[in-house]
């Protein structure tokens, strides 16, 4: 098990170095997105659009987190910024890292064949962090860069923030095919399996 | 009237912001347990992470999670209580006003169009739930629900045949199926009986009974620590991440049913259990009700 402190953007070679289990730290930049930004995206990654998309997403830190934001003399100040449930983007995430090149995918609960399969394809990670530690995520939030796409409503809307130390963030699927997530949900449906037919 | 009023609002913004800061007394008093229990690395980390988080949350009063909630409220409104009909508009009020000042993610959203309405009321929200009861005070049970634990929510409809034997297995089948997604650790609510409505709202419902009291009935006592203790044994363990503890405590409220059914609703809560109770006064003075 490695600890990592990493700068997005993040390059092929350095995600490839990443193994479940291992910590990482990031600095940088990181981009929220959840349902309504996957969904829009693709939309127009499938109209031949995609330089509508207002981020460059390539090397990036995708973060699956809704943020709670207030203004503050004109600026936006972060007061919230914990994970959000991944489950909910299995459906499109391996197209998303397709399509926009993101390296790092950051949530709670993981992703599950679908996407392992696409990060090991198109070389990507996925970083597990606490579900619900909001407070400590804010402590590491530095600025708000930009948001676009508010029109989505405050969770949904694509937050560019600044971050110095974000973390421990735990790589929970890896680019070679490994998945924490599935490990323990398999032994679990055995064991629910094993459990109802002693009842 | 006017300064009832807004001392009820008042009081309802109070008890959100409580809720948003500080996990229940006994709710922290069960993961500091799991924690010192556990021997997964992995499990043991993510749970020192959660009790930090609840720490700073206290310490700085900010909320606790970014996911605020859907605002959700139980009443048991007295009688001889001033004010009544007007009781869904004072918690409208309330809400608005705790967004802005907490302040609290905007969660309302039209489900057409997708639009946020901003200030976490809209159509049906807040949720609300009135019972009248004897008396002039007004009883307000609060919580913020997560979308996260809400959505792993599910209601079977057995057949009766099945019986205890059916209730367990759907249990099993609901954690399984929810896994990581509820932020556990969990509270696991069941209602059993009443109708596919009832055993939802009776399972939703249960979660409110604190950790350290079990069932009154010593017959559905048994079944809560029995049915906790199978939960754990799956191995989900806190963040589905593995480990000893996937759920706190296991609540059973139930109803009686039709001869041809056997609802079975039930609710996860995750461990950021945004939960406020309070007593309201005729006067509109609130008192907190603290956890023993």
């Amino acid at each position: 098990m490695a600890e990592y402190r990493l700068r997005t953007p993040v390059t092929e070679d350095q995600v490839r170095k990443l193994k479940v289990g291992d910590l990482v730290y990031l600095d940088g930049i990181i981009v929220t997105g959840r349902d309504q930004v996957h969904r829009r995206a693709l939309e127009l990654a499938a109209k031949g659009e995609k330089d509508k998309v207002p981020v460059k997403l390539e090397g990036m830190a995708l973060y699956h987190c809704g943020p709670i934001v207030g203004k503050v003399d004109g600026e936006w100040k972060v007061y919230g910024f914990g994970p959000t449930t991944s489950a909910r983007m299995e459906s499109v995430e391996a197209d998303f890292i397709k399509e926009f090149g993101v390296r790092l995918i950051i949530g709670k609960g993981g992703l599950f064949e679908r996407t392992t399969q696409g990060m090991r394809e198109y070389g990507a990670a996925y970083l597990a962090y606490p579900g619900g530690v909001s407070v400590l995520a804010t402590s590491a939030v530095k600025r708000v860069v930009e948001v676009h796409w508010l029109d989505l409503g405050v969770p949904e809307a694509m937050w560019v923030v600044e971050v110095e130390n974000f973390g421990p963030t735990m790589v929970a699927i890896d680019s070679h095919g490994n998945n924490l997530f599935l490990d323990v949900l398999n032994s679990v449906r055995r064991k629910a399996e094993e459990l109802k037919a002693k009842l | 009237m006017t300064n009832l009023r807004d001392s009820i609002v008042d009081g309802i913004v109070r008890m959100m912001r409580e809720a948003a800061f500080n996990v229940p007394r006994d709710v922290r008093e069960a993961l500091v347990k799991a924690y010192e229990v556990e021997d997964n690395p992995v499990a043991k980390a993510n749970l020192d992470a959660i009790l930090r988080n609840i720490d700073a949350s206290g310490r700085l009063r900010m909320p606790m999670c970014q996911d605020t909630g859907t605002p959700t409220f139980f009443i048991e409104l007295g009688d001889d209580f001033p004010i009544r009909s007007e009781v869904r508009s004072v918690i409208e009020e309330a809400v608005r006003k705790a967004t802005v000042e907490i302040p609290l993610r905007p969660n309302t959203v039209n489900p057409w169009t997708g639009e946020n309405t901003g200030d976490n009321t809209g159509r049906f929200v807040p949720i609300v739930h009135v019972d009248l009861v004897p008396g002039d005070q007004m009883r307000v049970m609060f919580l913020a629900k997560g979308g996260g634990s809400e959505n792993t929510s599910k209601i079977y409809m057995l057949s009766p045949v099945l019986g205890v034997k059916g209730i367990k297995k759907a249990v099993i089948d609901a954690m399984v199926d929810a896994g990581p997604q509820p932020c556990p650790p969990i509270i696991v609510g069941i209602g059993v009986g009443g109708s596919a409505d009832l055993a939802i709202k009776l399972a939703k419902k249960a979660t409110f009974r604190r950790l350290n009291e079990p069932n009154l009935d010593p017959k559905l006592a048994e079944l809560e620590s029995e049915l906790l203790e199978m939960i754990n044994s799956l191995g989900l363990g806190p963040m589905g991440l593995g480990g000893r503890t996937y759920a706190l405590g296991v609540k059973i409220e139930w109803a009686h049913k039709h001869p041809a059914s056997l609802p079975v609703g039930i609710s996860t809560q995750c461990w950021a259990f945004r939960r406020a109770e309070g007593i309201f006064d005729r006067d509109g003075s609130l008192n907190l009700v603290l956890p023993p």
